[in-house]
């Protein structure tokens, strides 16, 4: 799990004038043919064709692929384990849901409970600097084996023991530690004098950060939040180690049956379906931003 | 200067006002009584503690040692809701401050809405009246960053002015604009002025200084070195810093 690059900032009055960037799809490949023009354009798409036609006659010459291709791209074995892998499938997606509405929430308030100034809220700050540092420490897969298989075993009335709840759980605490982090950035980004101006119309402090701070601090973020959720979506394929049957558990089941790996191409493929548009959606977004706040200063 | 002369003690006193950044001593015993009504220049070189002296008294920093009193009332003494103590004072900052995410007529009843618990039809008919007194009624739905540099420094000010302040503090509000832009934010000053509003302003405009000041301080080394009405502190200012600092300052051409 990584996070990807620092967060945004605002781009500050000194963009001004500034050709704005076109808003595409697929930013840096279509730019790159309006930009070059179309000589330029056809090299790229020679050296592009010799490149990956030369990687697939490469491979596809390997004395091993024969048997490689039967093993993990097999027309039969694909179609005989999609059914199960799409609804191993279905149920990342649901866990997936779960996770995103608990960590934007958690993750915020461990962000302000960081950010708040004076000594009353010392124990709150503590309470966040312990929490970030602790679940941002251990690894994701540590933290879903702890909690998926420890507490269950435990058998404590009361707490649920679906090894669901519990991988949801470890995903949530792990990655709302991160975003955390990422909110706090944000908050750090805004000018003092903004919290000062809004302190000297009377606000509390909690107002000032309610209602003039976090709004630009999220706006600040918004790219680099967009990137883990992009994460997420892959990592929850982990939860596959507490038994879930999820789209990575039932490609295992399959090949354990057959001995074919093509299961795992199946789940790969559903994998990417959702985080290439999701991954293009970011890029698009963040060239959108950066391109309105160029924009929009006088 | 101004008119009501019947003494009923000074609006705002600094009594001996000390404030350090770590070992950085900023203030170093600020002595200051200014009676109602009055306009107090602060001038003095860039680090000298003018935006510090402000800040101090909108209570946004805390004091090391002295004491601040408004009307008398100790508001740097334990147990006072600072928050209170801030309704009753508005400070605008150089870099006009705004809040970019929101419309001007936002930014200017966020204070009273929030703070002060008044309806939003009420907050803004006020901010028209204030908006347009100020030739901004039109810029009401527009956000900051859509306007000049001298109209959002006039938007700030009318923010400030929201909450009806005894005392108005302003910090170099003129620093950050074009030359061109200054004049707007000047006259909108100088008519608070005439209204009678008691204000403190960090300013290098000197001649505006010279015009809307009832008295003038220069500070140095965290202190108020000299204290007087214009005519006296710049045409014979008794410190020879003082001089210093204004022979430097008609060199810029600022004079
Ligand atoms: N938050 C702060 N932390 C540390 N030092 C500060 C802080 N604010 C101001 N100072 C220091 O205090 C001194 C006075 O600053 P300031 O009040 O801004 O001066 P002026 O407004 O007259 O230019 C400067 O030396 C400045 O570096
Ligand atoms: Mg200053």
């Amino acid at each position: 799990m990584s996070l990807h690059g620092p967060p945004s900032r605002g781009t500050g009055p000194d963009t001004n004038g500034e050709q704005v960037p076109r808003r595409r799809l697929f930013a840096g490949v279509s730019e790159f043919f309006a930009e070059e023009g179309a000589k330029a354009g056809a090299v790229a798409v020679a050296s592009t064709i010799f490149f990956f036609g030369g990687a697939a006659v490469l491979i596809s010459r390997s004395a091993n692929w024969p048997s490689v291709r039967d093993q993990f791209f097999n027309p039969d074995d694909f179609s005989a384990s999609a059914p199960d892998v799409l609804e191993g499938f279905w149920l990342n997606i649901q866990l997936f849901f779960w996770a995103m509405l608990i960590i934007p929430v958690l993750a915020l308030a461990i962000a302000v409970m960081r950010s708040l100034r004076g000594p009353a809220f010392m124990p709150l700050r503590i309470l966040a600097v312990v929490y970030t540092d602790l679940f941002r420490g251990i690894p994701l897969y540590l933290l879903i084996v702890v909690l998926g298989f420890g507490v269950p075993a435990l058998q404590l009335g009361g707490l649920p023991t679906s090894a669901a709840f519990w991988g949801i759980a470890a995903l949530s605490l792990s990655y709302s530690a991160y975003t955390a982090e990422i909110y706090r950035s944000g908050i750090d980004a805004v000018p003092e004098s903004q919290r000062s101006s809004a302190r000297a119309i009377g606000l509390t402090q909690w107002q000032s950060m309610r209602f003039a701070v976090l709004p630009q601090a999220v706006r600040n973020v918004v790219p680099a939040l967009m990137n883990t959720v992009v994460s997420l979506q892959k990592d929850v394929a982990l939860i596959s180690i507490l038994g879930i049957r999820d789209a990575v558990r039932e490609a295992e089941i399959y090949k354990t049956r057959t001995f074919n790996y093509t299961s795992y191409i199946v789940a790969t493929l559903l994998f990417l379906a959702i985080s290439i548009p999701l991954t293009r959606f970011v890029d698009y977004y963040t060239a959108r931003d950066r391109a309105e706040r160029s924009q929009s200063q006088i | 200067m101004s008119g009501s002369e019947a003494h009923v003690g000074p609006k705002l006193e600094l009594d001996d006002v000390h404030k350090s950044y770590g070992d950085k001593r900023v203030l170093n015993g600020i002595d200051l009584s200014i009676a109602d009504q009055e306009v107090i220049c602060l001038i003095g070189p860039s680090g000298c503690g003018k935006s510090t002296l402000l800040r101090c008294v909108d209570l946004l920093d805390p004091i090391n040692g002295g004491e601040i009193r408004l009307d008398g009332e100790a508001i740097t003494a334990r147990g006072v809701d600072a928050n209170e103590v801030r309704r009753r004072i508005g400070i605008v900052f150089q870099s006009y401050n705004l809040f970019p995410h929101m419309s001007v007529l936002d930014n200017v009843t966020l204070g009273p809405r929030r703070a002060l618990g008044i309806e939003r039809a009420e907050a803004e008919a006020r901010a028209m009246e204030l908006l347009e007194r100020f030739g901004l009624a039109d810029k009401a739905n527009d956000y900051p960053n859509r306007m000049s540099g001298g109209q959002n420094q006039r938007a700030a000010i009318v923010r400030s002015l929201m909450g009806d302040p005894e005392i108005l503090l302003l910090d170099e509000v003129t620093s950050a604009l074009d030359p061109e832009l200054v004049g707007e934010v000047l006259s909108v000053i100088r008519d608070l002025a005439d209204r009678g509003l008691t204000m403190v302003l960090a300013t290098h405009e000197m001649g505006f200084a010279r015009d809307v000041a009832s008295r003038v301080c220069f500070l140095h080394e965290g202190r108020v070195l000299e204290a007087a009405p214009p005519a006296e502190l710049f045409g014979a200012p008794q410190h020879d810093r003082t001089k210093q600092f204004l022979a430097r300052v008609i060199e810029a051409g600022r004079l």
